[in-house]
């Protein structure tokens, strides 16, 4: 494994190219309050990062990655358009021993805050990182959470369902048992159905934070889900074969129009421009794959274009990896979002497998 | 060599393990005091028996301080990360036997499965501004069970102990406990959720791969597995 200096090395090297294309280097602390952190990744975030406690702050974690601190950052005193790069150690606790599994390692970052056009944004980054990363012969990936989110919002049922599914998007499993629940496929658990018919026991003393009056809307939402029609089977068909494409990127398109999906088609047309942007840029989308589900799992703030670069080892990490959170910055901006897009470069696993051009 | 035994130190935990090894021919024993613990094994040749807290009983595990352990499987899961890469699993024992689950208030009429907690969180965050309280000293396990059923927006309060009074005191709304028999959770005024069982837990013999296993330390093992009538582990 590539020394840390080694590591460092290169990426400085990589920090230079960004620097290139006219990004300012910011240089976010170690040390990040773990509240922010924790609202927006939920308790899983403890799982991964490590916590320590400041006598005057709080709690704090080691910074996991940078997107948070770049984001807020910018949020609070950033002028539009940005480009931003750094470089830096992330820490990660490790569960399971193997190859790559370090707990600390270098990032290498580039983020674009634009308005202007999302698509060329998105291109601009993946064009950068395929050319810095060609003497490795890696293997990139692209999707489009965004699709799925269309896909979701489309659907012909209660907001209320809508909202529930989109919620889990970055859940697959849960997404999948909500959607068999709302399109009527598994059955109705019996104690829900006696709470609906009025026949549950209610003669337990009240306890807890939670009011009786949370527990009444609750039942009046359940009512209404109840007595409205399920999701079609037709239409939860048409999101399974969705989740399921993977094709060549040249392909992607076309594949997408064949689900006969009409509520993709504003997100098929951004995708169709984003690749046309990815083409004159010199990319071969015919070497790049699309996964409809990719980042479903991994990334869970990205809500739009998602990518990667792997080795083709199959258990090391992505070297590269990225795409856009516009709704992170809406999270994290106190009212103010702006379109964004990024990624980050492992200069150690660069270095690993041979680094970058002379 | 000797190989260390480390069994529970105390009460009933460490009678009937002393049950279990004596029905397959192995005398553990304390010696000395009441009070001091110290101990022997007859029947065993190059075993010796250490005394101590089953709480412990993980970390000394995973540290190869002791060559074998037993204690809750439940605290195997919980403290040691990886932990199949930690120790071996070379025996349930079938004696102290307890279920970590999920409980929440049984005023809640509305909730019996983790799809209406997950639910019942979102909503919650949204009333209160936090994330729906949970509190357990069990974290990793009821971490890693609720990441792979896909329940968001709750939190993870640290309890030590007296974790069903906390949802009364207001500093949870649920809690994740183990429990034999369900007489506290429902003096409590509380319910397990139909499909909130985590993990099934009971005493169970392990080996430590950790541990010094050279010179004659793997034949003391095979020998003292065939008393047991149980197969000797891959370490």
């Amino acid at each position: 494994m590539a020394s840390k200096s080694d590591a460092r090395a290169t990426g400085a090297r990589l920090l230079d190219a960004f620097r290139a294309e006219g990004a300012v280097e910011v240089d976010p602390d170690i040390l990040q309050p773990a509240e922010a952190l924790l609202d927006l990744y939920g308790e899983d975030i403890r799982a991964r990062a490590y916590v320590t406690a400041d006598p005057l702050r709080g709690e704090m974690m080691l910074r996991p990655d940078f997107t948070v601190p770049v984001v807020q950052a910018h949020m609070a005193n950033g002028a539009e358009p940005a480009r931003y790069c750094y470089l830096g150690e992330v820490f990660r606790k490790q569960d399971h021993r193997g190859p790559a599994r370090t707990a600390e390692y270098f990032q290498a970052g580039y983020e674009v805050f634009d308005r202007a056009a999302p698509e060329q944004a998105d291109a601009e980054v993946f064009a950068l990182f395929a050319r810095l990363l060609a003497p490795l012969n890696l293997r990139a990936t692209i999707g489009d959470i965004g699709l799925l989110t269309a896909a979701v919002a489309g659907l012909d049922t209660l907001s209320t369902r809508k909202a529930a599914l989109m919620r889990h998007i970055w859940r697959p499993q849960r997404f999948h048992k909500l959607m068999e629940r709302y399109a009527g496929l598994t059955p109705v658990p019996a104690t829900r159905a006696a709470l609906l018919a009025g026949q549950a026991e209610r003669d337990a003393p009240w306890i807890g934070l939670r009011s009786a009056q949370e527990l009444q809307a609750r039942l009046d939402r359940l009512r209404e889900d109840a007595a409205a029609r399920p999701i079609a089977t037709q239409d939860v068909a048409r999101l399974d074969a969705l989740f399921a494409l993977r094709c060549p990127a040249d392909q992607a398109v076309e594949a997408l129009r064949a689900l006969d999906i009409p509520a993709l088609t504003p997100a098929i047309a951004r995708l169709q421009a984003r690749l046309s942007a990815l083409a004159a840029r010199g990319i071969d989308l015919g070497a790049v794959g699309f996964d409809a589900s990719h980042g479903r799992t991994t990334m869970e703030y990205y809500d739009g274009f998602v990518f990667t670069f792997s080795a083709a080892a199959p258990d090391l990490p992505p070297v590269a990896s990225g795409g856009r959170y516009d709704a992170l910055t809406r999270v994290l901006g106190q009212g103010k979002s702006i379109p964004a897009v990024g990624g980050v470069i492992r200069p150690g696993l660069v270095a690993d497998l041979g680094g970058l051009d002379a | 060599m000797t190989l260390k035994l480390g069994v529970p130190s105390k009460g009933r935990l460490m009678e009937q393990c002393f049950d279990w090894f004596a029905a397959r021919g192995v005398r553990l024993r304390r010696t000395g005091s009441d009070r001091e613990y110290a101990g022997a094994v007859d029947g065993a040749p190059g075993v010796e028996l250490v005394l101590l807290s089953a709480g412990e009983i993980p970390r000394e595990l995973a540290a190869g301080r002791i060559h074998l352990g037993v204690t809750g499987s439940d605290l195997v899961r919980d403290k040691l990360a990886d932990w199949q890469a930690q120790v071996a699993d070379l025996a349930p024992m079938g004696f102290g036997h307890a279920d970590l689950i999920i409980a929440v208030p049984a005023c809640w009429a509305d909730v019996d499965t983790l799809e209406d907690l997950d639910a019942v969180a979102h909503a919650f965050r949204r009333a209160h501004g936090h994330r729906l309280r949970i509190a357990t000293k069990y974290h990793r396990l009821v971490r890693e069970f609720l990441t792979r059923e896909g329940v968001a927006d709750y939190q993870l309060v640290d309890s030590q102990g007296a974790t069903e009074g906390t949802v009364k005191n207001l500093t949870a709304e649920a809690i994740a406990d183990i429990t034999s028999s369900g007489e506290t959770l429902r003096a409590n005024h509380l319910k397990i959720l139909s499909d909130g069982l985590i993990h099934q837990s009971q005493a169970t013999l392990f080996a430590a791969r950790a541990a010094d296993w050279s010179g004659d330390g793997q034949a003391i093992l095979r020998a003292f597995c065939d008393r047991l009538g149980l197969g000797a582990p891959e370490l």
